[in-house]
């Protein structure tokens, strides 16, 4: 009976148009006259992607040093530093290889530098090649000896400590003191100079260490070892599973 | 009279920013940003060694100088940590500062059981928690890979940097945007490497299209057990870590 317009109140009825004619508006608004690409993220995507490519390049990359410093890059190639850049040196050198003569690469001839990666630090990882640089012939440019696209030791050194001072001062310290490195690492003479390509033995068999510790052991140096009975002492494990051989604690 | 002015004025800002509205419609579920590798074209991904790292920090150098990162020791979009693990499970981790000098001797007594060096930077994660969170879609996963941030959209809201579980994001102190690594986005699309890469004088670093038959970077998958930074988030990180320690997060 009742008409189901007339149950909403005049002013409601009037509120209702006015809200749908904001909506109806908020909508034009929104989809029409906003532009697209302010309000479309994937259009703003394209647009960084674009932006982003645009940003200069200020490392070149060492294959482009070969096309005017051929003999540096070949000598390099062939040395410890193969890995390195040659921007890990010079610093960043689009700009120079641009406009070689106007720009010119940092030249890191200072003490300072090379030990960035040489200082000893006990993080590094093992038979990384490192070095004290307080004491390491000090005052000197580390090129005057070294040369920095091709570095190796100067001289072949004499001692095993020049490039082992870890082990050796650790075993100077050690029960195992007065045992010479060959007694244990038989050195072919090519180690020291190429020390990566030619290794050293290093011992295999609980045998080895028996030679001194066995019960039985008659080694001139095995007087004053003391004795374990290889058979049960550490069961099936090498030694050097538990007792480091440079420097062997007995910890308990 | 002028209630109503002002009234309208307020009504024709909130329709103009319809920007932000549309914005917050694109807001998507968060499983339909997570991408997979596409079967074509390229899907960057990083590898690490962490036993050849040196800790030299040429990376962290290179990489301010590539990107116009600021100096100063808290903005990083790559660093490297360096650990320090004792006897009874104390560990101690701190980002490495290149210019200083040697650590103290002191720092290193018989306690200690490992020391290494662990390289970082943003994992261009497959399923980005940094992509969903942000609330006007300025940062985002390019087709071969790579978050980006768009600085023209970015609204500095910092919302990203608390989501990213890597710490991975810094707010620019200049731009006032979220900033981080974006793989060099600029160099990799020309067929350079990022220079973080580029220098690091030990191989510790490795980038490549995953999606290539022989590169280095298959080559690392390959030949090393992986493992990503914590994998239980499900954030499908693409920066792949070879000899990971288990102390690392
Ligand atoms: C287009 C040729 C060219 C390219 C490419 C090039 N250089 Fe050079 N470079 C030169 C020239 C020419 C000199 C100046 C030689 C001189 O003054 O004796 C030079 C000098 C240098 C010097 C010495 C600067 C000095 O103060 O004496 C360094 C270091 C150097 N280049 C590094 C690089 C590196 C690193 C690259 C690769 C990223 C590179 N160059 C690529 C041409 C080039
Ligand atoms: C380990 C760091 C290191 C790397 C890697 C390196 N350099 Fe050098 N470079 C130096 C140092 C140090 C000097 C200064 C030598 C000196 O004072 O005698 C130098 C000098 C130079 C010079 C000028 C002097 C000269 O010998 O002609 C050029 C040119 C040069 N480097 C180019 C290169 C190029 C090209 C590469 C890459 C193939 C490269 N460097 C890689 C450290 C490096
Ligand atoms: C960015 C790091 C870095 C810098 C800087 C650097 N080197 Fe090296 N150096 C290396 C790496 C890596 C090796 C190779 C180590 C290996 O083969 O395991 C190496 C090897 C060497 C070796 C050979 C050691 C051996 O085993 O006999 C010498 C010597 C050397 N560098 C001297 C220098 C000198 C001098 C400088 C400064 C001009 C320098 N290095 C700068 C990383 C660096
Ligand atoms: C006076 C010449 C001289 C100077 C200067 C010099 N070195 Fe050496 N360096 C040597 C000799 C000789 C060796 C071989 C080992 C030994 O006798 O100490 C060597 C060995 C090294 C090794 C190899 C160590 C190893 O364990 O394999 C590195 C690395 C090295 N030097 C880096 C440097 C750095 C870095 C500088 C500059 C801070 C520098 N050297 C300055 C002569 C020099
Ligand atoms: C010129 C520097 C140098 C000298 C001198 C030197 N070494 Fe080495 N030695 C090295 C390097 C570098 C390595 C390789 C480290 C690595 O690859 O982890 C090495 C490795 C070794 C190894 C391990 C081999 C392996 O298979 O793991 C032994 C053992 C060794 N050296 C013993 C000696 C002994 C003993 C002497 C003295 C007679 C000596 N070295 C002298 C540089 C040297
Ligand atoms: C008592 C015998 C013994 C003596 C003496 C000895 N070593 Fe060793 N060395 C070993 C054994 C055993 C290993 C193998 C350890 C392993 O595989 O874990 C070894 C391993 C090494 C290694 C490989 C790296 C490492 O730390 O495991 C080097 C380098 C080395 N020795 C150098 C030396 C030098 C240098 C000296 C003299 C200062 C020396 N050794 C004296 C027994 C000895
Ligand atoms: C050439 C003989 C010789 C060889 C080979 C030898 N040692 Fe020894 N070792 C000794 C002597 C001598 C001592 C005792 C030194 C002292 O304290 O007076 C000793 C002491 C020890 C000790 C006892 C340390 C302590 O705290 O009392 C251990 C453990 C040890 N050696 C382990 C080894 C292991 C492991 C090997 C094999 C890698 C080995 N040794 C090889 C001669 C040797
Ligand atoms: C499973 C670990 C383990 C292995 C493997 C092992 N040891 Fe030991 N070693 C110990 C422990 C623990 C002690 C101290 C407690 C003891 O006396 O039994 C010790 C003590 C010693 C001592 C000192 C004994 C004394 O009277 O002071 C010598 C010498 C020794 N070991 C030599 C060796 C030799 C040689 C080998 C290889 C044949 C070896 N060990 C293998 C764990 C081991």
């Amino acid at each position: 009976m009742v008409k189901f317009p007339e149950k909403i109140p005049d002013s409601l009825a009037r509120l209702l148009v006015v809200f749908l004619a904001l909506v109806a508006a908020g909508a034009f608004v929104v989809l029409v006259v906003i532009p697209r690409p302010m309000k479309d993220v994937r259009l703003q995507w394209a647009d960084d992607i674009k932006r982003e490519q645009a940003k200069p390049v200020r490392y070149a990359g060492f294959h482009v040093c070969v096309e005017c410093h051929g003999e540096i890059y070949e000598m390099k190639k062939k040395g410890y530093h193969r890995d390195l850049s040659c921007e890990t040196c010079h610093g960043p050198a689009k700009a120079h290889t641009e406009d070689p003569d106007k720009v010119k690469p940092v030249i890191p001839a200072q003490r300072a530098f090379c030990p960035l990666c040489h200082a000893y630090n006990p993080s590094r990882p093992r038979g990384f090649p490192q070095i004290n640089p307080v004491v390491h012939n000090p005052l000197k440019a580390c090129a005057s000896c070294h040369n920095p696209h091709d570095p190796k030791p100067p001289t072949t050194p004499k001692d095993c400590s020049a490039c082992h001072g870890e082990i050796a001062r650790t075993k100077a310290v050690s029960h195992h003191v007065m045992l010479a490195c060959t007694t244990c690492h038989e050195v072919p003479r090519q180690h020291k100079i190429s020390p990566r390509s030619v290794k050293p033995s290093k011992p295999q068999t609980r045998e080895f260490c028996g030679k001194c510790h066995a019960k039985d052991a008659r080694d001139k140096m095995a007087k004053d070892a003391p004795r374990v009975d290889l058979s049960e002492h550490g069961e099936k494990y090498v030694c050097w599973q538990c007792h480091y051989p440079h420097s062997p604690e007995v910890e308990n | 009279m002028n209630g109503r002015r002002t009234f309208l004025k307020g009504l024709f800002a909130f329709l103009f920013s319809g920007g932000l509205i549309e914005g917050m419609l694109n807001i998507l579920p968060a499983g339909a940003l997570a991408r997979e590798a596409p079967d074509k074209g390229k899907w960057y991904g990083y590898g690490v060694s962490v036993d050849k790292c040196i800790g030299c920090g040429r990376c962290m150098d290179a990489c301010k100088t590539e990107n116009d990162v600021p100096r100063e020791p808290f903005f990083f979009r790559t660093w490297v940590e360096r650990y320090i693990l004792r006897k009874h499970g104390a560990t101690t981790v701190k980002t490495i500062d290149p210019a200083a000098e040697a650590p103290p001797e002191a720092d290193f007594d018989k306690s200690i059981l490992r020391s290494f060096f662990v390289p970082k930077l943003c994992n261009q994660c497959a399923n980005p928690p940094c992509v969903q969170v942000c609330p006007v879609g300025a940062t985002f996963q390019t087709d071969d890979g790579v978050v980006l941030v768009n600085v023209k959209t970015c609204i500095g809201c910092r919302y990203c940097i608390q989501a990213c579980p890597y710490g991975a994001r810094y707010l620019h102190p200049v731009t006032r945007t979220a900033d981080k690594c974006t793989f060099c986005y600029h160099r990799i699309s020309k067929g350079l490497l990022p220079a973080c890469v580029e220098v690091c004088p030990t191989q510790a670093r490795v980038f490549g299209d995953l999606n290539a038959q022989a590169s280095p970077m298959s080559r690392f998958q390959r030949m090393n057990k992986i493992h990503v930074l914590k994998p239980a988030l499900n954030t499908e990180p693409k920066v792949y870590y070879a000899g990971l320690d288990g102390e690392v997060r």
